[in-house]
């Protein structure tokens, strides 16, 4: 009933070929972009936005950007704090070089570095596959996490060995920095990370991302039909890496404000991996859900007791996270392997046969 | 199955309700706690807490708060990571806090430049950003009583008095080990300039914070290097394992000193009586013996409103540091209510309060803590107060003090002013435009 596609006829090509060519998909997408863009700024408060929109925005980000490697091109990657380390630490070094230039530009571009720098790391994935891959991408998370915590220059030297982020407005208005409101910054953070998760969604569906698909599902066979692995591995590489660098930038211009290289340590690969994992491998969606789940689950179960009005005490709320959250994780893989974004897509089609399911 | 998520849906609306709203009145001075129980560095962390809780519960038992009114004191569980922070300051951030103990460099790195803007003082004790010294700079934040920077130079005085003058320490070597986070790297720009004006020799040891319990291979280049004497800028879990490291390659115990961060009872124990020796900075003393640990004792900790497992805990240094950081805070409350009246202060009064304190020890006896520890007199410029430490020994099994009062080091202050000044160059930080009165 809801999902009714009868009567939506497709006369032409391009119709055809609509990202989302169900009208109640359309409606739905437009209706989320402009409730996050129009509606949440004018309602959300501070702690909405800065304690959970944004970090989930920035995973997001990042998420998708694995996704593309390890979904679609099926590179399992375990550098992606790495990743996002050097896109944060491009971006602080150009915008303290480049003061006047507009600090968007500079996150973007700080993308660049780190595209670069995964098409480096890519290179063994010609030779490599599956778990020995993954090591050797281990490798840049444990070499840039060593490199920015011992080169000064990297953080211009500043005693406390953190990088600030300084203030820089974007016509007039400040989008970075202490002074930075925080509706500024979310709406930064969505308009990135909506451009970038359009095009991503392009990416896939367009030759890159077939090619990806077919790398993924058996690498002779799309060799054999023509598809080249070396370049298509390192483009989904220099990709997904462009993704980590700027929701990197992102993550410590917008959201932390002030940031020492540990916070890009290896558990934030794993985080980001897990996103992946429980989101739905090879789903634009799924890096979306799964940042949800990873993001949202431990602050509502952090904030629960104080809702209820529960005394308890913090450090115990801390110890539920963890099993609670490590249970749903187990169930989750158990009950739905595909991640949250086949169960979506199940739902999707029962709504899609309601009420008539036979 | 449906009534599931239903239900689900439910709860998540009303959160975004609850959350929505500015939540609280404030009935009482609301004194929010980052702490850590969990996590690696929870060994440090829980004593800590409970001594800042405590004492605040101990007031609030004994006085019925801080001039009449009660104080809100609220933990919020850090694990001493940095992303946790900003959602614990965020929550906070809405219900007036009067003051910020972040108890994490990271956490205050992040914070110092948040402070002015949201008009919340940070108080750092005894960590953080040494350069916020400097209260021209950074006149919401404060270190007192004393900054890294001042215990680094205390702590090389020390050294150069055992050395016989500090002529001797020409030639001499001495090792750094830090754990790799702001919070070690902190002293290094001192200890490099100490080392070229007076000579020693500096070899500096970084520990990762995932290879902390694994300190073999670092202890086996201490091994190899033979410095003269060690110091360690260690927290958490790094500590006991440093301590054993050092007992197992044999190294002089005499000459190992530890930051004030390092000086736990817990820190030295699992070692044994290889231990015996150890060293560490401090400032301000350990054990019951003071009326108002007593108070703790009577009124929070016998009545079962404490979160301390084990009466015997209470007085060991990280609590009594934790009691000395509520000290502080309760202080400056009361400072701020002499010149704003006994209510319910803003964080803007607190900072006044803060900016005002002049602890004497007068003072410090009145409240139950003769001789606890030095003077402490906050001023606008000088928000560290400078003050001296003294080193403590492990006899194996508790710890002792082994030398008077250590003034920092003439230079340190110049350098700090030098480290604030960099800071507000590189960050645009604006003139000061708050009085000093």
């Amino acid at each position: 009933m809801l999902y009714r596609e009868a009567g939506q006829f497709k006369t032409t090509y391009i119709r055809d070929q609509e990202l989302f060519p169900v009208k109640q998909d359309r409606w739905g997408i437009f209706v989320i972009i402009g409730f996050s863009f129009i509606i949440v700024p004018l309602i959300a408060n501070d702690y909405w936005l800065q304690a959970i929109l944004i970090p989930f925005l920035i995973y997001s980000l990042s998420a998708l950007g694995l996704n593309l490697l390890t979904g679609y091109a099926g590179q399992l990657s375990l550098g992606t704090g790495g990743f996002m380390a050097v896109g944060a630490y491009a971006c602080y070094k150009l915008v303290t070089v480049f003061p006047e230039t507009n600090v968007i530009i500079l996150i973007l571009i700080s993308g660049l570095f780190s595209a670069g720098i995964g098409l480096i790391f890519g290179i063994p994935s010609l030779r490599i596959k599956g778990f020995y891959l993954a090591v050797a991408t281990l490798a840049a998370q444990f070499f840039f996490e060593w490199l920015f915590g011992r080169v000064q220059w990297f953080y211009n030297y500043n005693n406390s060995g953190a990088i600030e982020v300084p203030v820089r407005n974007f016509f007039d208005i400040a989008v970075t920095g202490p002074t930075a409101t925080t509706q500024a910054r979310y709406m930064v953070v969505l308009c990135i990370v909506t451009v970038l998760a359009l095009v991503a969604v392009n990416l896939v569906r367009g030759r890159i991302g077939r090619a990806w698909m077919a790398i993924r599902d058996m690498d002779i066979a799309a060799e054999l039909i023509g598809i080249r692995p070396f370049p298509t591995k390192l483009i989904a590489f220099a990709i997904s890496s462009y993704y980590a660098g700027v929701a990197g930038a992102l993550f410590v211009f917008t959201y932390l404000g002030s940031a020492e290289v540990e916070v890009f340590d290896i558990n934030m690969s794993f985080e980001i991996l897990f996103m992946v994992i429980i989101g739905g491998l090879g789903s634009i969606s799924g890096a979306f859900l799964g940042a949800a789940f990873i993001v949202l689950i431990p602050i509502l179960i952090t904030n629960l007791p104080l809702i209820l009005g529960i005394p308890i005490n913090s450090a115990t709320v801390e110890h539920f996270n963890f099993m609670i959250l490590g249970a749903l994780i187990v169930l989750f893989l158990i009950f739905e392997p595909h991640g949250l974004a086949k169960i979506w897509s199940i739902v999707r089609e029962k709504l899609r046969a309601w009420p008539f399911p036979y | 199955m449906k009534n599931k998520y239903f239900l689900t849906l439910i709860a998540s609306v009303i959160t975004f309700v609850w959350l929505s709203q500015g939540i609280m009145a404030a009935k009482g001075i609301y004194v929010p706690l980052f702490t850590y129980r969990t996590g690696a560095y929870a060994g440090s962390g829980i004593p800590n807490a409970n001594g800042m809780s405590d004492y605040l519960n101990m007031l609030n038992e004994r006085d019925g708060g801080i001039g009449g009114v009660p104080i809100i004191v609220e933990e919020c569980e850090t694990g001493y990571n940095t992303k946790k922070g900003v959602e614990c300051y965020e929550r906070i951030k809405q219900k007036n806090p009067v003051v910020i103990n972040p108890y994490s460099t990271g956490i205050t790195l992040q914070l110092i430049p948040k402070s002015p803007v949201d008009k919340i003082p940070v108080h750092s004790m005894g960590y953080g950003l040494s350069a916020a010294a400097d209260g021209s700079v950074f006149p919401w934040v404060f270190n007192y009583p004393s900054t890294y920077w001042n215990q680094a130079s205390a702590i090389i005085k020390y050294i150069g008095y055992q050395e016989g003058g500090m002529s001797n320490l020409r030639g001499k070597k001495i090792g750094f080990i830090y754990l790799e986070s702001g919070y070690g790297r902190e002293p290094i720009p001192l200890f490099e300039q100490l080392s070229s004006e007076l000579g020693f020799k500096l070899f500096k040891i970084a520990v990762a914070g995932k290879e902390m319990q694994n300190q073999s291979s670092h202890w086996l280049k201490v091994r190899k290097e033979k410095p003269d004497w060690m110091i360690m800028w260690g927290w958490g879990a790094m500590n006991p394992t440093a301590i054993k490291e050092a007992t197992r390659i044999k190294f002089n115990m005499e000459k190992f000193v530890g930051v004030w961060w390092s000086g736990g009872e817990d820190d030295a124990r699992p070692a044994g009586k290889a231990a015996k020796g150890y060293k560490s900075a401090n400032f301000h003393g350990i054990g019951t013996n003071y009326p108002a640990v007593q108070d703790i004792l009577k009124y929070v900790v016998d009545k079962g409103k404490s979160q301390v497992k084990d009466r015997a805990r209470v007085g060991e240094n990280f609590y009594m540091r934790g009691v000395f950081n509520s000290v502080l805070v309760a202080e400056a409350i009361r400072t701020a209510q002499g010149k704003f009246g006994n209510r319910v202060i803003s964080s803007e009064e607190m900072r006044w309060g803060m900016e005002n304190l002049n602890l004497t020890s007068a003072r410090l006896a009145e409240i139950g803590l003769p001789g606890f520890a030095n003077p402490i007199k906050v001023s606008c410029d000088d928000h560290a107060n400078n003050g001296p430490i003294f080193i403590q020994q492990w006899n194996g099994t508790s710890w002792e003090r082994v030398s008077g009062w250590i003034n920092s080091m003439d230079r340190v202050r110049p350098m700090l002013e030098k480290a604030a000044a960099d800071y507000k160059a590189k960050n645009s930080v604006p003139d000061r435009t708050i009085p000093c009165s």
